[in-house]
């Protein structure tokens, strides 16, 4: 079954960095061209280099993983031990599913040789072999591109037993999904690897002493690796210069819903989010004004307008608040959209894609998502409410992976700043916001 | 029992380049599926067999990933997301269009075997929502009038 390929649109804006997405729409895909414009330079540089080096210099860099959780990719790199009796992998996490995330793709439909270079360079300097990029089921074309690519890769003699004529060994296989959100937690992510369901594993221990097939693995976000070889080039100096301290680089920026100027753009950490919104975005169509914000991926705090236009888009900023920079994926809601139909959409999705192994995220999710159903389709109480608020509290922190927590956040949030839109659905009143009401599929059985 | 020989060379790589075996299972059982059209209790029984697991083990797995089907599909699946970006951009909308215009309900196939039509969760294309996919090809900023289109290319396809 061959896929089809248009395209996926790109855009740009005066204000990006073009770090990952230097290659984007320049014909990449094509190993001479990769070459070309300054491709597999850094892992020639990276074999010249004592593994030690490679790390600090990424340490230096203040990256930090760019698949939400933002845990500083030096010091991850840094617990996989020297010495190990089992082989050590590395393993990129392609699985992108976090709802308003869509740049990973962008990166390996472009640039899908700086994939493999910076597997290479976290093989060399962590002391693995073997390296998997482990893509979406979805994603089939994007598998389709990434396999020529390995395969270039191995005719040129970058990849296999002698890689670079250095006498040193790396291999890649790729690797696809079959739909599965909870397969991007990187424990999930390694046993369906290892051909199993994707149900996380209980941590410690952590992937970097005992991960896929029980060898120390290092697990990173697509755009975390390919920030990789810029940075051995570059240096991890020139990486962190861009951002606030402790957030290097830049981040691809994911726009999507109620923005003039949807689309995919290479910010710098600690972008101002008002300018997000109203320059780079375009601000909000039809003349209305932002409601709320999701700062990144369904599964962080959703900000209020007046949040969202004081917010800096870098993880501390979040942190600070105890809060989620999260995905990369930013929505806008405009304010003639329900925020109750909001929760309901991003609960439904956690219920869908609760893997059911802890029972505060499979009981809680599913209660939610029909309270929100009830609710939304006038049948809610005032009670509701708080119950709501108590049930998503008490699954934060409370089950294996973060999958509960990413169904509580943005619940939490929506019940606390948007109280007013539950209340105006109270008394049997059909939605406010929706001169049809709910749909028939919406109504809940209960 | 024998698959084409494209895949039958794909399925002999697979099942030796892994530190273990059993992590071709996915990839097989997904390929598979493209090829057969949906997952057969032969194929579970072959797939088993080849990577040395108990139908029960592969069939564990099936259950747990929603690309993989065990019961026929229509020759071209329509999915739309209705997550969050595209359902702020009228996904609601696009499906119930597609309800009237293919005549089924979500994971329904229309009577010719041609089309099926579920409502799927978010497939990474939030930029440029709505968007579906059809089998595997993507289909972005999808408009009602751009759906018919679409969905009038892959009826001709059908009939070729």
């Amino acid at each position: 079954m061959k896929t089809i390929l248009t395209p996926t649109p790109l855009v740009s804006h005066p204000d990006e960095v073009r770090i990952v997405s230097k290659r984007f729409g320049q014909g990449a895909t094509s190993i001479d061209r990769y070459i070309e414009l300054d491709g597999y330079k850094a892992a020639r540089k990276a074999l010249e280099m004592q593994p030690e080096d490679i790390i600090n210099e990424v340490k230096v860099s203040a990256l930090r993983g760019r698949g939400g959780a933002g845990f500083p990719t030096g010091m991850k790199w840094s617990f996989i031990p020297k010495q190990s009796d089992a082989d050590k992998y590395i393993l990129v996490n392609g699985d992108e599913s976090e709802p308003a995330t869509c740049k990973d793709r962008l990166i390996v439909e472009y640039d899908p040789h700086s994939v493999i270079e910076g597997t290479i360079i976290a093989g060399l300097a962590v002391g693995a072999k073997l390296g998997f990029i482990y893509l979406r089921g979805e994603y089939r074309y994007l598998l389709e591109i990434v396999e020529r690519a390995v395969a270039d890769a191995y005719a040129k003699g970058f990849l296999g037993k002698n890689i670079f004529g250095s006498n040193r060994e790396f291999n890649i296989i790729t690797q696809t999904g079959a739909g599965a959100y909870e397969v991007g937690e990187e424990s999930a992510l390694m046993e369906s690897l290892e051909g199993k369901r994707g149900l996380p594993r209980l941590k410690p221990p952590f992937p970097a002493i005992k991960g896929l097939y029980g060898g120390p693995t290092v697990i990173n976000n697509v755009e975390t690796i390919a920030s990789i070889p810029p940075i051995i080039i570059n240096g991890g100096k020139w990486f962190a210069s861009f951002g606030p301290e402790k957030n290097g680089g830049a981040r691809l920026t994911c726009l999507s819903g109620h923005f003039n100027k949807p689309g995919v753009y290479e910010l710098p950490l600690g972008y101002p989010a008002k300018k997000l919104i109203y320059d780079v975005g375009g601000g909000i169509p039809k003349g209305r004004s932002l409601k709320a914000m999701v700062p990144g991926g369904s599964s962080t705090f959703l900000l209020t307008r007046e949040e969202a236009e004081s917010a800096s888009m870098d993880y501390d900023w979040f942190a600070k608040r105890g809060e989620f920079l999260g995905s990369g994926g930013v929505v806008a809601i405009d304010d003639q959209t329900c925020m109750v139909r909001m929760a309901l959409c991003i609960m439904k999705f956690y219920q869908h894609e609760s893997c059911g192994w802890c029972i505060p995220c499979r009981e809680g999710t599913d209660w939610l998502k029909k309270t929100l159903m009830r609710f939304h389709a006038g049948g809610g109480m005032e009670k509701d409410i708080d119950q709501m608020l108590y049930l998503a509290e008490n699954m934060a922190g409370r089950t294996f992976c973060a999958l509960g927590d990413a169904a509580a956040f943005p619940t939490i949030s929506i019940v606390k700043k948007w109280r007013d839109d539950f209340e105006m659905h109270l008394d049997g009143k059909p939605c406010p916001f929706e001169k049809k009401g709910a749909r028939e599929r919406d109504l809940a059985v209960v | 029992m024998r698959f084409s020989e494209e895949l039958e060379a794909r399925f002999a790589r697979l099942a030796s380049q892994y530190p273990w075996k059993r992590s071709a299972l996915i990839p097989m059982l997904l390929y598979a599926q493209d090829e057969v059209g949906y997952i057969t209790d032969e194929v579970v029984s072959d797939i088993a067999h080849r990577l040395e697991l108990s139908e029960l083990d592969v069939r564990n797995v099936i259950s747990y990933y929603s690309l993989l089907r065990t019961k026929p599909a229509g020759k071209y699946v329509v999915q739309v997301c209705t997550n969050i970006s595209c359902l702020l951009l009228g996904a609601d909308e696009l499906f119930e269009h597609c309800k009237h215009r293919l005549g089924v309900g979500h994971t329904q196939v229309t009577p010719d075997g041609r089309f099926s039509l579920e409502e799927v969760e978010c497939i990474g294309a939030c930029s440029w929502a709505p968007a579906i996919q059809v089998n595997y090809d993507f289909h972005l900023d999808v408009t009602p009038e751009k759906m018919d289109k679409v969905l009038d290319q892959y009826a001709t396809k059908a009939q070729a």
